[in-house]
Order: C-alpha cells, then structure tokens, then sequence
C-alpha cells in the first residue's frame, strides 16, 4: 500500500483544528514568537552608529540566533504532544484502526507542525527586519540587512523546525509522560542550535557555501530522523504500554 | 510487531468444535495465543463467528478480551496462532485490508473532544478514504440518533453521547465485522438501554457483531453465541445451550404449607431425579427444587402427586440459570483449582 496523501490530509487538517481550538497552543504560538522578537529588536534598536564593528557584528548575531530560537523551540514542544497526547486522551486507537499507516500519521504531524512554526518564524523574522529597517540607526539597519548570516536564517528556520519537530515526534513515541516529553524534546533540540551559534557569532564564517552545506547536513540529518522516527512508532507498544506486561 | 504465519489451519482449542469453513465464517480463530514478556495474556483460544452473529465475548478483568480484539483487529500480532477475519488471513500483509473491512470500538470513545461530532466523524471518513463522506456521515449519525447534534463540540457531550457518537465512527466504512468492546462500560442503565437498540440494529443490518463484556445480562439479551474465556477459552455456546450443559434441569414448586412426607411425595416418581427443600421459601409457604430429565414431563406427574398428597399447590414453575450462574460456575471452578 502507497503513501496517502488525502490520509496525511486528514491528519494536518486535523491537526490544524485542533491547534486553533486549544489554548495552550494558542497561548504558545502567540507568546513565544513575542519572547523572541522582543530581546533582539531592542538589541538593534538600542545600539548606536558609533560602536566598533566587532560589537555591531556580535549584537547582529546575537540577535539573529536569538530569532532562530523560534523554530527550535516552537514545534518541539507542539510535536512532543502528538503522540502522547493521542494515546492519552484515548484517541490513537481508533485511529490506528483505520487504514492509516504510520508513515503518513507521522508525515501529518510533522507538516502540521511544521507549517505554523516556519510561518510564524518567518513572520517574526521579517516583522525584525522591517522594524530595524524603520527604527534602527540607518548604519546598524544598513549591516543587518546585509549581514551575511541572513541567507543562513533563511535557509536554517525550516531545517531547524523539521529537527525539533522530528525530536519531538520521537521522544512523543517514547515517552511515558506528557510532561517529560516537552521537556526532554526541548533539550534534545538544541545540539544542531550549537552550530547556528557559531555562525552567528561569525566564530564559522557564514559564506554561502557553508551556509548551504550546512543546509545539506541538517536536510541529511532530518531525513535520517524521519527514518528514525518511523521504526520507533511501534503500534503494539504504544496501544499496550510501555510495560509490555499490562494485560487487559 | 511481528506475525506468526498465516495459514488459519494449524491449532486446536476449547472451541475448536465450533469451527467453519472460511469464506462462511465473519472471523475464524485458531490456537491464539499472546504473551506480553513471560505474563500469558490470551492462551490457544479457538472459535469460529458466522456471518451476520452477535458473539458474546466474556471474562472477569484481564482475561484476555481486549488483547482478543486487538489481535484480530491489527493492532496487536500474536505470539501464535492464526485468524481469519472478514474472510482474509490475519497477516502483516493483509493488515490494511482487513482494516477496511472492520471497525473497533474500543472501551474508551476515544474522541477528539475539541472537535465537534461532524469533525470528528469527517476525519475517520478521510482515513478510510470513503468516496461519499457527507453520505455516510449523515447515515451514521441517523443511525444512532445523533442528526442533530452534528456541531456540538464532542467535549460537551454526555459520555452516553460520546459512546454513540463512537459508534457512530465504526459505521462509516460499512464494515462487514464490528469489534464493541464493553460498549456500555460507565454508561447508566438509559444510555445502556440506546447502546443495545443499536446493536439490535446492526444485527438487523446483517453485521457481524463481536462484544466484549463482562455483562451477563447484556451478553444474555443480545447475543447469539457466547464465550467464556480466562486467558483459555473455557466455554463456547448458545446462553441457553450453556446452561443446559452445566446445569441439570430442575422445576421449583411452591406448596401453601410443608409437606408432611415430601420424600414419599417425590421419591419414586419416573421422572424425578432427585429434590431437595428450598431453604428460601418465604412464610408459611414451603418450597422445593426437584431435578428431573425433562421439565415438561415432569410438571403434571408432580403436580398430581401433590394433589394427590392433599398440598396446596402455589406455583411449579422450571428452575431457571441465568448465563451468571453458568459464568461464576466456570470462573470460580477455574479460580477454585488455581489458588
């Protein structure tokens, strides 16, 4: 049996109902992108012509990592609840009763994960740049719309959500907790983050050509996640328990 | 999950008797078994469910029904054993198949409660991919009342709702078997009462019923067949076919006052077995329960004896077991022998 698209459909349609229902991830998807645009606009509105230019780089990249936060944390904390959330409100049963497999429920999380998430990130991303574009001083607005790390924010914004939504799903298929799946899926994110931040700070200098082999790697290594992701969803442990000893 | 080969031939079990030819048979069990690490949870279970049954699956609390269920509905692979279900071997390859052709409701509704019913309703008929959703949702929700409840917000609903707005999911792709487990689990005797309406509707539809319970009356009142199963099957049958097995026929009489002799009243009978005094009888009034081969024979042979006897006869009426009696019988006897 092939892949379903109008099955994935029906996940991400799902999906998306639910999201605009629930208050919590209402709550998240409004706060968060607010968190993270705050810190650095105020950061590039506040610095001054004046200052040397290693500081105006380290505060444009700063403020650019921080902006990349949003990808990273957004979705994982949504995705760890995917599965969890299913099995606990009792509902993945019924579901994995129909004919779904467990490829296109996955691939309906993640894009309904992933499309809220990269929007949104990229809306923060640009309400920044307009923002500095109008209040920042004219010579700090003129180096962040051209540092060379915005191709790299461009490029990293979807990777990094597909690597944190993909975390989340396979932590969400592990986990025995909700909670604990939030958590530890918020941490887990964070290793592919380490290298965004050494661009950032220039410590890699960010060229093209790094840019997108970087691309490439976390392209890679989304992949291999799915892949993952997909033998972790075991459909008799996650209907019967973790203990594998639970009769019923 | 990995599963055992497919060939529905191989093992025998309590009800291995019962067994048909597949292609005539809705679901066909042989020789199942399901161990979860070194716990047994089901055990050579073997039965056959014709086409268009309402089977009684019953069992005291871990006894192995819901994993039974899972089992033949793919959810879960046995350890050993085979199955046919819908007419298609139950294996890996066939999994998505027989998915189409059967429907689960597990104990649980299992609804999106921020979903409204319709919503919920559209999502599964997505996952089965049906050509005619607005159709079918419509149909399903006239059979279980719910037409116009369509938009309320699943949440908001009464867990009677919810159990028919559940049910109402497992009608939408048509399917030739029904799994209900304990499907009047939580529900108050009202919301109990709709739920067997609803089977009796679908067994009037032809569907293939299988219903987990440990709900005597209710197995008694809707099914055709029962089982009785403790890990192993311990019995297969029709309820009164069950009872009958189990137990020897009696008549209970009821007579105004003590029999002044009552051994010389029964003894020596043909067909009286045996009798004993019904240590329940209330007031003056006396009461006897005597075991005979044939109840309708027995009846007027006793009654003449009474009469005969100078007793005021108040009732004799057939000693009746109910499927309880059958059920604790072999429960406990089973418990009985394990402690």
């Amino acid at each position: 049996m092939s892949t379903s698209k109008a099955r994935i459909g029906a996940v991400v349609r799902k999906e998306f109902t639910e999201f605009r229902r629930s208050r919590f991830i209402l709550a998240t998807m409004a706060v968060f992108p607010v968190l993270f645009l705050i810190s650095p606009t105020a950061t590039i509105l506040a610095t001054k012509a004046s200052v040397s230019g290693t500081k105006l780089d380290n505060h444009i990249g700063l403020s650019l990592m921080i902006l990349l936060l949003i990808p990273v944390f957004l979705p994982s904390t949504i995705a760890a609840y995917s599965v969890i959330g299913e099995r606990d409100q009792g509902t993945l049963e019924p579901m994995l009763t129909t004919p779904i497999r467990r490829e296109e429920l996955l691939i309906g999380k993640a894009v309904a994960n992933l499309v809220p998430a990269v929007g949104l990130a990229y809306l923060v991303f640009g309400i920044f740049l307009a923002v500095v574009a109008i209040g920042a001083d004219p010579v700090v607005a003129s180096a962040v719309w051209h540092a060379p790390q915005l191709i790299a924010e461009v490029f990293y914004v979807p990777l990094l959500a597909a690597w944190s939504i993909w975390v989340g799903l396979a932590i969400s298929t592990k986990a025995g907790d909700n909670r604990v799946a939030q958590q530890l899926s918020t941490l887990a994110s964070l290793p592919p983050f380490a290298l965004i931040a050494l661009m950032s700070f220039q410590v890699i200098t960010p060229t093209l050509t790094i840019a997108l082999s970087l691309a490439g790697a976390l392209l890679v290594i989304d992949g291999a996640a799915y892949l993952l992701v997909s033998k972790l969803f075991d459909r008799e442990r996650l209907i019967t328990g973790t203990g594998a000893n639970r009769v019923t | 999950m990995s599963w055992p080969g497919g060939s529905p031939s191989s093992g025998s079990g309590a009800g291995s008797g019962q067994r048909a030819t597949v292609g005539a048979a809705a679901i066909e069990v042989s020789g199942l078994t399901k161990e979860f690490g070194r716990r047994t949870a089901v055990e050579d279970v073997s039965f056959s469910v014709a086409r268009g049954e309402v089977f009684g699956f019953l069992g005291p609390n871990g006894a192995g029904k819901t994993t039974t269920v899972r089992i033949l509905g793919t959810l879960i692979a046995p350890t050993a054993g085979s199955a046919v279900v819908a007419g298609i071997p139950l294996i890996r390859a066939n999994e998505a198949e027989i998915r189409r052709r059967i429907s689960i409701m597990p104990e649980a509704p299992g609804l999106y409660r921020r979903l409204t019913v319709t919503e919920n309703l559209e999502f599964f008929a997505r996952l089965y991919g049906l050509p005619d959703r607005q159709a079918r949702m419509k149909e399903a929700l006239d059979v279980v009342g719910l037409g116009d409840r369509a938009q309320d917000i699943c949440g908001s609903l009464s867990k009677g709702l919810r159990q028919r707005v559940a049910l109402a999911r497992t009608l939408l792709n048509d399917p030739e078997v029904m799994f209900l487990d304990e499907p009047t689990s939580g529900l108050d005797p009202v919301a109990a009462h709709e739920v067997h309406g609803l089977i009796n509707t679908l067994r009037q539809r032809g569907v293939t019923v299988f219903i987990t319970t440990h709900r005597l009356d209710e197995a008694e009142r809707l099914c055709d067949r029962v089982a009785i199963l403790n890990t192993r099957l311990r019995t297969i049958g029709r309820p009164d076919e069950l009872r009958h097995t189990l137990f020897s026929r009696s008549i209970a009489v009821t007579t105004a006052a003590p029999l002044g002799d009552p051994a010389r009243v029964f003894t020596g009978l043909p067909a009286v077995q045996g009798w004993r005094a019904d240590e329940l009888s209330a007031g003056s009034t006396a009461g006897y329960v005597l075991t005979v081969s044939d109840p309708v024979r027995a009846a007027p042979e006793v009654t003449r004896a009474l009469v005969a006897a100078g007793a005021d006869v108040l009732s004799i009426t057939e000693a009746r077991h109910s499927l309880e009696d059958v059920y604790l019988e072999l429960v406990e006897d089973q418990e009985g022998r394990s402690r």
